[in-house]
């Protein structure tokens, strides 16, 4: 990484786009400490992440691993989804709530007594993501969190993004898929080369086709789809596309 | 060709079969599609064609599967890498961990398969250039990135030259415009080469341009079997959560409305949206 500023606020639901090797997992490492940066600052709410260790920094962000056999070691899903609220001192019963509540959410209360390796690749991802979400922390990072999941799994990611926005939590979130990403987040920051390539509201980012390929990222479906009929509009969903093209239809 | 007849399969200590009564013929040099909810049979389907079923997992197999006529449970596993190469879901499980360079890791394969040494430094080369991992041959291969690994780990499989190749989600991590050249790369091997293709997908957009043939599974059998266009547009596959492009969706909003042309069919892929949707 080189030379890279941002600013992310409260409340904020933010995309990290961009090709393999750019420099999206490294990025995000800063914002818990996994990483610290060589020269340059990263600050967490009032905290530099220097000065803090990567338990405290885990009080206000949560970071789901890309590969969820990377993060999980607990003998079964139960104790791996304790085990972040317990190390922040939740009182115990507020950590049983948590936790239920985590599994209810990932669609996994039925998998609570089993090995997460006896789960598939991608329900150990839903575990890794329901071991942060029950930390109940103010910003969650979410490395790829749509790998590995059927069209269904995708659609319960997508609403636990939208879940996570109106409880008012700041959530970045690495993703290739960028249908998923024109549907659930408002700022989209495109990384190319260890560096940023583009910044600001999806509509505006996610139509710059010559410059997402340089970043080796394509348009969405649908903007692509609304760029060939000449449609004079960036759809970020079904619904927008459809009326945009009945009005420009009926015209 | 591969022949797949009859096969129900269980594993080891499961509750019940991963695969129900699944017959399937592929000829040589179709490039073939599987697509299916998490949980319907598609990575033991892979294992199935490649004969870790029955040679690694052993369980429960009735029916059988041949590979150009050789049943694969007669053919031992050293001699079937030969014909069927595998790529793994999940490419950490496919790199060795005991080579210190890329170009290392794709020779060893063929290393094993007693390649001479000048063809092969040919095929390591031709292969990384290939998949477009070139600048990465003096790289250690677990300090790459997700997506980076991923192609090394198809650069692995494809430098041994398969007949058959069974890919299980490869693009998985991968950048969007470097899934597309996967697939593109993939379906130029079928093409050109006559390389089977079977390939376990979600990304139905690129399915839907460059695969031959979807077959869809749900609860371990066959549901769907056809072209994209039929496959991936099939009301009935709705509710069994195959899933949709942005394009399918779209059309069958418009159809909804009374809006899709009553002659086309519901588009899957971009320039079938664009046919539906320009007048």
């Amino acid at each position: 990484m080189q030379g890279v500023s941002l600013a992310i606020q409260p409340g904020e639901a933010v995309a990290i786009i961009g090709q393999n090797g750019a420099g999206k997992t490294t990025l995000v490492k800063h914002f818990n400490g996994l990483l610290q940066p060589t020269s340059g600052s990263v600050w967490v709410g009032d905290w530099d992440t220097r000065d803090k260790s990567v338990a405290q920094l885990a009080r206000r962000v949560g970071y789901v691993f890309q590969n969820p056999d990377d993060q999980l070691f607990q003998s079964s899903v139960r104790a791996e989804v304790k085990f972040g609220p317990k190390n922040l001192g939740m009182p115990g019963d507020q950590i049983e709530t948590r936790s239920q509540e985590a599994l209810r959410i990932v669609d996994l209360a039925w998998a609570t007594d089993r090995h997460p390796y006896d789960l598939s690749p991608g329900e150990r991802k839903r575990v890794a993501l329901a071991a942060v979400l029950a930390m109940d922390t103010p910003a969650i990072v979410l490395d790829e969190p749509t790998t590995g999941q059927d069209h269904v799994g995708v659609a319960l990611v997508g609403e636990i993004v939208e879940g996570l926005k109106s409880q008012g939590k700041t959530v970045i979130t690495i993703t290739h898929d960028i249908d998923f990403c024109a549907e659930h987040f408002e700022r989209v920051v495109v990384m190319a080369a260890g560096q940023i390539l583009l910044d600001g509201e999806s509509r505006s980012v996610l139509a710059q086709a010559d410059l997402l390929a340089r970043s080796f990222v394509e348009p969405p479906q649908l903007v692509r789809l609304a760029k060939r009929l000449e449609m004079d509009f960036v759809p970020l969903d079904i619904v927008e596309f459809i009326e945009a093209w009945l009005k420009s239809s009926a015209r | 060709m591969i022949k797949i007849e009859q096969v129900t399969y269980r594993y080891p200590a499961a509750p019940s079969p991963a695969l129900r009564d699944v017959s399937l013929e592929i000829p040589a040099g179709q490039f073939c599609a599987v697509v299916g909810e998490n949980g319907a049979g598609k990575s033991t389907l892979a294992y199935l064609i490649a004969g870790f079923i029955p040679h690694f997992y052993h369980g429960t197999l009735a029916g059988s599967v041949l590979i150009d006529d050789q049943e694969t449970s007669q053919v031992p596993l050293n001699q079937l890498v030969q014909q069927v190469g595998l790529i793994f879901q999940n490419p950490f499980n496919q790199i060795s961990g005991t080579k210190f360079s890329v170009r290392e890791e794709i020779a060893f394969g063929l290393e094993n398969l007693g390649v001479p040494r000048e063809e092969m430094e040919e095929r390591v080369l031709s292969t990384m250039e290939r998949v477009e991992i070139t600048d990465l041959a003096d790289r250690h291969p677990l300090a790459l990135s997700g997506g980076q690994m991923q192609r090394v780990a198809i650069a692995s499989v494809l430098a041994m030259r398969p007949k058959v190749l069974v890919l299980d989600e490869p693009t998985s991590q991968l950048d969007p415009i470097g899934s597309r050249e996967v697939f593109s790369a993939i379906k130029t091997l079928s093409d050109v080469g006559e390389t089977t293709v079977v390939m376990i997908e979600h990304k139905l957009e690129w399915v839907a341009v460059f695969a031959d043939r979807v077959i869809a599974l749900s609860g371990g059998s066959i549901v769907g079997d056809g072209l994209a266009r039929d496959v991936l547009t099939d009301e009935r596959l709705l509710e069994k959560r195959i899933g949709q492009t942005r394009y399918t969706q779209a059309a069958r909003l418009a159809r909804q409305r009374g809006k899709w042309p009553s002659a086309l069919p519901l588009a899957v892929t971009l320039d079938q949206a664009v046919e539906g949707f320009k007048d």
